[in-house]
């Protein structure tokens, strides 16, 4: 498209990887701002997607390939966008990178995590293990160079990392660096941040061991997770019997999350079948307000309540508690249907958190809409900044797809215009 | 084009601690006589990078091996433009995961090599095929709110549009809407369909055709030829890409009797309530009085296996919108909503919680009965799933019938394809012509053509604005890629193409019914028309040929076979089986990379090939492997059935139903069927995937070693 401005695509998650893609791929330069140091984003992290329950690795697989083969996208990971200025056609972009303190001469032989002798919380994980403070994110992580984590790291009073590599890729000094871009539009793909559940304090997640949440879930049963897919609760590693599921849990109530995040009922309708799958004796129960399985999705419901062992319940769970000789919980509430209490027992709790945008927390650094819950308006009269994907409204991965691509052609318009 | 052959082996990553690497080089240059062969310690550093650099300035090399690590990485590093090269992996599927100094580790990485070589010796340069006379030109069937918004999109980004809508005006079911319901979802909006259709009449790009209909597309991407009908008289038009925006009708309520429909007067439907709410009033079609006691039945005939078995995602909005027009209408009417769920995803959970507060009385339960009495006012009974008894609803004006969305493709050929294959895009099992796979979800089966709006699926009106957009920007795209040669997705970038040696075709016919994509017609005489925008490179139609005619520049029947023929047999007294393990480029292959990263072993008696798809296998290949020595074949793909994951469709399909002929060859070579084997993987099964190896060879190790070794 000759002498066409670029386009700037924050976030390299699905969302983001998909408009930059899909743009290049008509003819534009894009360049992504990812602030993790690896593509991809949350989906990434999961396990399996509904309704086929198949990795999203293939998926992503085919979007890195279309990125490699790609002369029109390049991307920076660790790096936030700082600063915009201008307007359609023309904007001036300030993006701060984090050091990575290894370089992209890494061949990722991984005699870097070999040596290291310290430990970090696994966020990828969401912290159930741990890595070395020299790590590659996850197997399939893209691009495939590791990083060094920089709050824990020993520096150069240790640098066993700088002796064992010899391909010279390692850089303890490496600082922080600004880049200023001028580009032509803006995709805003900042993605989304599960509900903190640790306000919802009847359920005593960061109190209990044995409450997780739906992210935690995926990382659980996933192979490449922290307990190699085995479903093994976090007090004593014990393979799980019993596992319940709370449906918007912190959703639709507005002391929490008014909205619905669409995709919490499929979510853990996918993860009882994880929970069936890995161990068939093993029971699972949803307490649900309504199952909200869309379009076709509904053949996936019909499919999964059809189990024996997995129980659906019509109720807002008011109280979990921990029996403390056990690490067990017990669920209290109402069978909405039969109008009996519940008293149950169970392993393991997951709660089915739901989506907040980035921009809940981190807002656009420019003149953008929101609504109240601090989601980007699409207004078809904003033009220059678009939103995409779950920055928008909480979605499943096709329909963020669907709408990252739509937005992509809204950025090439705002080039094309100029 | 004279080629000039350079091998470059890296010995980095402990690949020299693994392997002879002067054996290596002998390979190359002894038996490939390669004049050029070098090594580096750190190929992928700047000096082994500047080293292949000049050789390729200086030297004259455009050939070029690189035998390192897997082609997944350091693909930025490894660009020498346009040169002929092939990565061949010696880190992650060799030294990574086989014990060092070993002849069996030794063996393999030889054998990688010289498959390599081999693929480089029967490769040429792609030249990308270029269609005459391309357009640029988006054609849009189908003038409703998803049809305006997808050519508006497409012009907008400067490319000309063609919308063609059936009736005298456009809009579609936005003629019959009275109000919308659209983000931030907090109250109703007006339809403001004029507005949007003064835009689309505005835009210099969009030629517009009402009372029109296409009679026929004929060609491909870029070079569609497009038949218009309009009053009377047809016109033909060149466009380059294609969207189906046709849209969606209501279930016929006609099928609905039990719930009252057609047997009493005042039971509608909420496309009837919608229409009747946008003329005035709301009233009793029986009498004209003004409607005070409404209630809505939802899943009318949705989420019902004898009627409609999905969900038609908007239906409670809908009726969330209409009871507002009724407490508008009268805030002291009654409103009952009868529903299973409710659902109203995302930000819409707003206009629930208001219709709440609103006074709507929802209900969760079913209906049992509903009858009518002399004043033609209905009564239903229904069974309330919360307060767990059955209740009665007396005296109701008006029960509407939250009725959800067919898709016109059900039953219509909107596009009337020329296509071998048939005049519509294939559809899922409800006749959406949706896509199956979820990372992409405008995907159809045939190439540049796509679909926005609810013909794709059901779509409340904000997203169906976004799905269009991203429809228009698949269309430009597909133009784009195939002005240049290039294939779109998957193998977006590919500049390959298949071509077919038409001298020596026997009009089998495999080729045009086994294309995933219909990209190739039939001649009366049974010959194939290959429509070669349409391809997409997957390779099934060379799979498919038994006469072998059908060949890539970089990807043949005899380069595979050339490489097979190219590994090493040892004699049977050696114990050392060789099985072929041909393996999904996508999938299978990345899988065993991850056991290479996470250094889990791998039998040392496979060869690896990676295919494009399992569906481009051809049984040749294992007929001449097996004729050849080799022990056993093994063919790793996707999975197959109802929730697919080949992204050709049905690659690990088709390579399973052609397995089943290839017991015939076996009988002929008087070898057990045993020795060929297809398995599924996934990606993620790379702990699984030496399972599947170790347990296959173990068979092929029960057996006596394949008798044709040394012919």
């Amino acid at each position: 498209m000759g002498d066409k401005k670029s386009i700037l695509i924050v976030g390299g998650g699905m969302s983001g990887l998909t408009s930059a893609i899909e743009a290049a791929e008509v003819g534009f330069d894009v360049v992504i701002v990812e602030k993790n140091p690896y593509l991809g984003g949350r989906v990434a992290q999961l396990y399996q997607y509904f309704p086929k329950l198949c990795p999203p690795n293939c998926g992503l697989e085919i979007n890195f390939k279309r990125t490699k083969s790609s002369p029109r996208i390049s991307f920076y990971t660790l790096a936030e966008v700082e600063q915009i200025s201008g307007e359609e056609g023309n904007y001036q972009v300030t993006i701060k990178t984090k050091p990575r303190f290894i370089n992209d001469q890494c061949t990722g032989c991984n005699k870097c995590a070999e040596v290291c002798p310290v430990e970090r919380s696994n966020d990828f994980n969401y912290g159930l293990d741990k890595t070395k403070a020299a790590y590659l994110p996850y197997a399939m992580a893209f691009p495939m160079q590791y990083v060094i984590d920089g709050s824990v790291c020993h520096g150069k009073a240790c640098a066993k990392c700088v002796e064992v590599c010899n391909y010279q890729a390692i850089d303890l000094e490496m600082q922080p660096e600004t880049i200023t871009l001028n580009v032509g539009a803006i995709v805003w793909a900042a993605g989304w941040n599960p509900y903190d559940a640790v306000k919802l304090e009847n359920y005593g997640f960061g109190q209990y061991a044995n409450v997780i949440t739906n992210v935690m879930m995926e990382r659980l049963c996933a192979d490449n997770g922290p307990t190699q897919g085995k479903i093994l609760r976090p007090s004593d590693q014990k393979e799980v019997e019993k596992v319940a599921f709370i449906q918007c849990a912190g959703s639709r109530d507005e002391n929490h999350l008014a909205y619905c995040s669409g995709i919490c009922c499929l979510a853990s309708l996918k993860q009882s079948t994880y929970v069936r799958e890995k161990n068939p004796n093993a029971q699972a129960f949803i307490y649900f307000i309504d199952i909200r399985a869309q379009g076709k999705l509904e053949d996936f419901f019909v499919k999964v309540k059809q189990d024996e062992k997995l129980s659906l319940v019509k109720s807002k769970i008011a109280l979990i508690t921990e029996d403390p000789a056990t690490k067990n919980l017990i669920l209290e509430g109402e069978d909405t249907q039969s109008g009996e209490r519940i008293r149950e027992t169970v392993d393991m709790v997951v709660l089915a958190t739901g989506m907040e945008p980035a921009t809940a927390t981190v807002k656009v650094p420019a003149e953008v809409a929101y609504d109240d819950y601090g989601f980007i308006v699409s207004d078809q009269d904003q033009k220059g900044i678009y939103g995409a994907g779950c920055i928008k409204r909480p979605a499943d991965v096709a329909g963020v797809v669907q709408d990252a691509t739509g937005a992509a052609l809204r950025a090439i318009q705002s080039v094309v215009r100029r | 084009m004279d080629k000039k052959l350079g091998v470059y082996i890296c010995t980095g990553c402990g690949i020299g601690e693994s392997l002879d690497i002067d054996a290596l080089k002998k390979v190359a240059s002894k038996e490939f006589k390669a004049p050029v062969c070098k090594t580096h310690s750190w190929l992928c550093g700047t000096e082994g990078v500047e080293m292949i650099k000049a050789d390729v300035a200086g030297d004259g090399v455009n050939t070029l091996s690189i035998v390192a690590c897997s082609p997944r990485v350091k693909y930025d590093v490894f660009d020498f433009g346009p040169v002929l090269m092939d990565r061949v992996n010696i880190r992650e599927q060799v030294a990574w995961v086989l014990p060092a100094g070993d002849e069996d580790t030794q063996m393999m990485a030889e054998d990688n090599m010289r498959m390599g070589l081999v693929k480089l010796n029967k490769s040429t340069p792609p030249e990308p095929y270029q269609a005459e006379n391309l357009s640029k030109t988006v054609l849009v069937v189908g003038g409703g709110f998803a049809g305006m918004n997808a050519a508006v999109g497409a012009a907008q980004a400067g490319y000309p549009v063609l919308l063609v809508e059936k009736e005298a005006n456009l809009g579609g079911f936005m003629n019959k809407m009275n109000k919308r319901i659209r983000p931030p979802y907090k109250e109703l909006k007006p339809v403001d369909l004029e507005d949007q259709i003064k835009k689309v009449e505005a835009e210099p790009n969009i030629k517009i055709f009402t009372s029109a209909q296409i009679e026929k597309i004929a060609g491909g991407p870029g070079v569609f030829d497009v038949t218009i009908s309009q009053n009377g008289s047809s016109t033909t038009e060149r466009v380059g890409s294609v969207i189906q925006a046709t849209g969606w009708k209501p279930y016929d309520a006609n099928k609905l009797e039990h719930l009252g429909y057609g047997k009493f007067p005042n039971v509608i439907t909420n496309v009837q309530m919608e229409e009747m709410a946008k003329n005035g009033k709301i009233t009793r079609p029986s009498d004209g009085k003004e409607a005070k006691n409404v209630l809505f039945i939802q899943c009318a005939g949705s989420r019902d296996e004898n009627h409609l078995a999905y969900c038609s995602s908007v239906c409670c909005l809908v009726s969330l919108k209409q009871a507002t027009y009724v407490k508008e209408q009268d805030p002291e009417a009654a409103v009952y909503i009868l529903y299973k769920d409710i659902r109203t995803p995302h930000q819409s959970e707003d206009f629930y919680r208001k219709v709440q507060k609103d006074g709507g009385i929802f209900i969760r339960g079913e209906l049992n009965a509903i009858s009518e009495d002399g004043n033609k006012n209905l009564s239903v009974e229904a069974s309330d799933a919360l307060l767990n008894e059955t209740i009665q609803l007396e005296e109701l004006d008006l029960v509407v019938l939250a009725v959800g969305m067919v898709p016109t493709s059900i039953d219509e050929t909107a596009l009337n394809l020329d296509y071998r294959q048939g005049p519509g895009l294939p559809v899922n099992k409800y006749g959406f012509p949706d896509s199956n796979f979820i990372c992409f979800p405008y995907e159809t089966q045939r190439t540049g053509i796509y679909t926005a709006g609810c013909v794709r699926s059901p779509m409340e009106t904000a997203i169906c604005a976004e799905d269009a957009t991203g429809a228009a920007l698949k269309t430009i795209q597909c133009i784009e890629s195939t002005a240049i040669g290039s294939s779109t997705f998957p193998r977006s970038g590919d500049m390959t193409y298949p071509e077919f040696m038409m001298s020596r075709c026997t009009q089998c016919k495999r080729c045009t019914e086994e294309c995933p994509f219909g990209a190739i017609n039939e001649d009366e005489k049974a010959n194939p028309l290959p429509n070669l925008t349409r391809c997409r490179r997957c390779g099934t139609c060379m799979g498919a040929c038994p006469e072998r005619i059908i060949s890539f520049k970089n990807y043949s029947v005899d380069m595979i076979g050339s490489m097979i023929k190219g590994i090493e047999v040892p004699d049977a007294d050696d114990e050392k089986p060789r099985v072929i393990a041909l393996i999904c480029e996508n999938d299978a292959y990345p899988a065993l990379d991850m056991a290479g990263i996470n250094r889990i072993p791998i039998d040392p008696f496979y060869r690896f090939i990676s295919v494009r798809c399992l569906g481009s296998v051809n049984l040749v290949w294992i007929a001449d492997a097996l004729a050849k020595g080799i022990d056993g074949v093994i063919l790793l793909g996707c999975r197959k059935g109802d929730d697919y994951q080949c992204h050709f469709i049905k690659g690990s399909e088709l390579a399973n139903t052609r397995m089943e002929k290839i017991s015939e060859t076996l009988g002929r070579l008087a070898l057990e069927p045993e020795r060929v084997r297809v398995e599924e993987i996934s990606i993620n099964d790379y702990d699984r995937l030496p399972v599947i190896l170790n347990d296959f060879m173990a068979r092929i190790k029960e057996l006596e070693p394949n008798p044709y070794k040394g012919f």
